[in-house]
């Protein structure tokens, strides 16, 4: 066996009052590797990683740090010891200067008072390492997440870190961001730290860990070598089964389509989006390709009437419309699965229940009362119909997990019964298993008659349901593909081409 | 399934447990505290006295539900009533003989109030502490304005029976409350307006995208915080015969958050009980008078109110109700694994 591992975790159980969380789990992180924990949403990978962080204390088990024994009480002690964590939604202080967070709470001090300059300048020295080259004295909140991102590792790491995990620290980065998040782990690991990675994508996995640690159904599945490890052997150890293909295209024939049942055109607003044409048909998926800020969110609000449009004329289901708020576009027929689930979708402390009739019952009008039996006979059906995994629909949503938790807001729009669903990124953040499932969803509901127009990044993923892609680049529109044209080839080119 | 109806269940377990232990405490003290008597077509008793003490604040505490239900709060609803109050007595003073005319008058200036804190903070998005502290302030000085400066007093028997009078037994304020609570209840629970109410306070982004209208509902919230508050203004000025804009309902808002937050709602917004906030103004009501009746200096009074109360709220808090049970667990069985844990963590510590 090679050198001992900087971290090690051996059988660890986690029992919540409800969930027996974590069933004998182990982990191994060598100094100087990069480690990507996988599984699928629920696998126990969260509580894994907060159990290694102090924010869980084990039930059973044992948690080696440096062949040492320990029993971090919190994150602090947890980071004290040499463990620190880059969230995804980036945890430090939005209003402070750069280098106050670097050095918050161990700020350098001269006779008792904190020395800024010193502060100041050993961050800029610092991020100077991270190949950034950026004025510490201006607010975080001034610079984009993939450099906070890149801060908050810098102060884990300046912090004597041994371990490193970074938990989804690529969901809200554009490509080039990735790679340079990849250079500077690179870095990292020669300098002998050991990182581990979580995240949703297979292509990072192979790009840049060393080792792959699979849980499932809260279970330690194996431990694996990258190179070794085939894509379609990982997902297999992923879902326990080999995963059915996402499918191949298929064109949904729109022959009966004469008028469009959404056609705008020329819809635009002042530096946010160039004039766009875009027709969506009954029973048709509409593909919004592009990069990150390219314009597809931008375009799905205008549509939906969250912005207001400051060119362009829409009709919908034969009318002239024009869509001063969401809810006039939802009282119109429409529905918005927002792409921040987090921030624009779940009403966290409310049950799924409440989530679910939420919009149904905003079209109907304040004095038409769903009644109880009726909200949870709703509930009820889409629970079993989209599968959404829980033992209760009056549990608050926060509790469950994103796949479960984007499945609820599907329902929540599906309950309101619109002719037209936009879905922005609606994949975005969820496991393999439940992704396949929403995509399945999709198709299933564009075979009842129901529009779509879904915004993603994943370009395997338009094709595999979009009977029409629309490309956007740089806040307009580029590219229209059809039928034949679909291929993720066609659509990258699309994007890349000038 | 069971654990979420408990945890339902729970939040009206410990408002209502520190009711009762008030309660049973006062018994033991104080025999004579259950004893009523029905004299004169109405009951008397020192427990109808809290129930008729406590009631403008469970007035405002119903209104103040509703606002922190929408993570905001209402700090101007003790000027509101210094307001209705003042504005009741200066029609009685100058002739005004028709109830349904007076007690109209003071209702339509809480809703003046109400619309005011509304605008400014659903439609120019202030700060609803700031907000409201505005009128807080300018609202006191509108009711002195209205009196001249003086202490109006009055007499109309028709008016006063708001404060003094009773109806089936009850003193006539706790018939209020009563019919407060139902409309309320009635309006937040039989149609969708209470959800609405809570998902705007639980997040107000994702209620936009559903197409909630937060303005309007913000809007009315803080109307009916302020006709709560008009109401309990008249009852107060019903009470003394007269309207004291200095006095009247002076650092009542404060007690209407308490009685909420007593009632486990969150100033963070979403979930809200208007019955448990009742349940909470009762509470502050029923210490006062455990106070009184312990013989305890009146001068300690203050001290250990707010000494009940951090207790109350303790219990209430999921993190304190956790150490609680760890140290049951640890007394019960020191060898378990989790406590060896935690005491090889305290001398690796030391």
């Amino acid at each position: 066996m090679s050198p001992t591992p900087v971290l090690q975790l051996k059988g660890i159980h986690k029992i919540f009052p409800s969930v027996h969380a974590l069933k004998g789990v182990n982990f191994s992180l060598r100094a100087g590797e990069i480690h990507a924990l996988l599984g699928e949403n629920g696998a126990g990978k969260s509580t894994l990683i907060k159990v290694m962080t102090g924010v869980y204390q084990r039930d059973d088990g044992d948690i080696l740090l440096d062949g040492q024994p320990i029993f971090p009480k919190n994150t602090g002690d947890a980071q004290a010891l040499g463990v620190s964590t880059v969230y995804q939604e980036v945890n430090l202080l939005p209003n402070l200067t750069v280098a106050q967070n670097i050095y918050l709470g161990r700020e350098p001090r001269r006779f008792g008072l904190i020395n800024w300059g010193k502060v100041n300048r050993d961050a800029q020295t610092l991020l100077k390492g991270y190949d950034l080259d950026i004025d510490v004295t201006l607010p975080l909140s001034s610079y984009s997440i993939a450099v906070q991102q890149l801060i908050a590792i810098a102060r884990g790491v300046d912090m004597s870190a041994k371990v490193l995990i970074l938990d989804e620290p690529t969901a809200s980065l554009d490509t080039d961001e990735v790679q340079s998040l990849f250079r500077i782990m690179r870095d990292l690991r020669a300098r002998g730290i050991g990182i581990v990675f979580v995240t949703h994508f297979l292509d990072q996995v192979y790009a840049v860990c060393d080792r792959i640690t699979v849980l499932r159904s809260a279970q330690f599945v194996g431990e694996f070598e990258t190179a070794t490890l085939s894509r379609a052997e990982l997902i297999g150890h992923m879902l326990g089964k080999e995963l059915a293909a996402l499918g191949e295209h298929k064109p949904q024939t729109n022959s009966e389509c004469g008028d469009a049942l959404l056609d705008a055109q020329g819809i635009g607003r002042n530096a946010t989006l160039s004039p766009t044409d875009i027709q969506v048909c009954k029973g048709e998926v509409v593909g919004l390709a592009g990069l990150l800020g390219s314009g597809r969110t931008e375009l799905c609000r205008l549509v939906f009437g969250v912005d207001k449009k400051h060119s362009g004329s829409v009709t919908f289901n034969g009318k002239a419309v024009n869509f001063n708020s969401p809810r006039d576009a939802i009282t119109a027929g429409m529905g918005l699965c927002p792409e921040d689930r987090k921030h624009d979708g779940i009403l966290g402390q409310l049950s799924i229940r409440e989530n679910m009739i939420l919009a149904r019952q905003i079209k109907q009008g304040w004095w038409k009362f769903i009644s109880r039996k009726e909200q949870e006979e709703i509930a009820n059906h889409y629970v079993k119909e989209l599968s959404i995994a829980t033992s209760d629909i009056e549990k608050p949503i926060e509790q469950l997990s994103g796949g479960n938790q984007q499945k609820v807001i599907l329902a929540r729009w599906l309950a309101a019964n619109p002719s037209l669903l936009i879905l922005d990124e609606p994949t975005r953040g969820i496991d393999i298993g439940a992704h396949a499932e929403i995509i399945r969803l999709i198709r299933k509901l564009c075979d009842q008659g129901l529009a779509l127009v879904v915004a993603s990044s994943e370009l395997e993923e338009l094709v595999a349901f979009s009977s029409k892609v629309i490309v956007l680049r740089d806040r307009q529109k580029v590219a229209e593909l059809e039928d034949g044209d679909i291929n993720p080839q066609r659509i990258m080119q699309a994007i890349a081409s000038n | 399934m069971n654990t979420f109806k408990n945890q339902n269940l729970r939040r009206y377990l410990w408002p209502c447990i520190g009711l009762l232990a008030l309660l049973v405490i006062n018994a033991i003290i104080a025999p004579e505290f259950f004893q009523i008597e029905f004299k004169d077509g109405r009951f008397y008793g020192s427990l109808i006295d809290v129930l008729n003490r406590a009631a403008p604040v469970a007035l405002l505490a119903i209104g103040m539900s509703l606002v922190i239900a929408t993570a905001g709060v209402d700090l101007s609803v003790g000027s509101i009533m210094a307001i209705a109050g003042a504005v009741s007595a200066y029609y009685i003073t100058k002739g005004v003989d028709n109830l349904a005319l007076i007690i109209g008058a003071g209702l339509i200036a809480g809703l003046i109030a109400g619309i005011a804190n509304g605008f400014l903070v659903g439609y120019m998005s202030i700060q609803p502490i700031v907000a409201t502290l505005i009128l807080m302030v300018a609202g006191r000085g509108i009711a002195q304005l209205i009196n001249e400066g003086q202490i109006v007093t009055f007499d109309h028997p028709g008016f006063a029976f708001l404060g003094t009078g009773s109806f089936l037994g009850l003193p006539f304020p706790v018939v209020l409350v009563i019919i407060t609570f139902a409309i309320v209840q009635l309006l937040t629970r039989r149609t969708a307006l209470g959800l609405y109410i809570e998902a705007v306070g639980a997040n107000p982004s994702a209620s936009h995208y559903m197409g909630l209208n937060a303005k309007a509902i913000k809007m009315s919230v803080y109307c009916v915080a302020a006709l709560c508050a008009a109401l309990a203004g008249m009852i107060a000025a019903a009470d003394i015969r007269g309207s004291d804009a200095n006095n009247a309902g002076l650092w009542l808002e404060l007690d209407a958050i308490l009685a909420v937050v007593i009632g486990g709602a969150s100033l963070m917004g979403g979930r809200f009980s208007i019955f448990l906030a009742i349940i909470g103004a009762l509470i502050i009501q029923t210490l006062t008078v455990t106070i009184i009746l312990s013989g305890i200096p009146p001068k300690f009074n203050l001290l250990i109110k707010a000494s009940a109360i951090i207790l109350v709220l303790l219990l209430q808090s999921p993190l304190f109700q956790k150490q609680l049970a760890q140290l049951k667990f640890r007394k019960s069985s020191p060898t378990n694994n989790t406590s060896v844990n935690g005491n090889n963590k305290e001398t690796k510590n030391a």
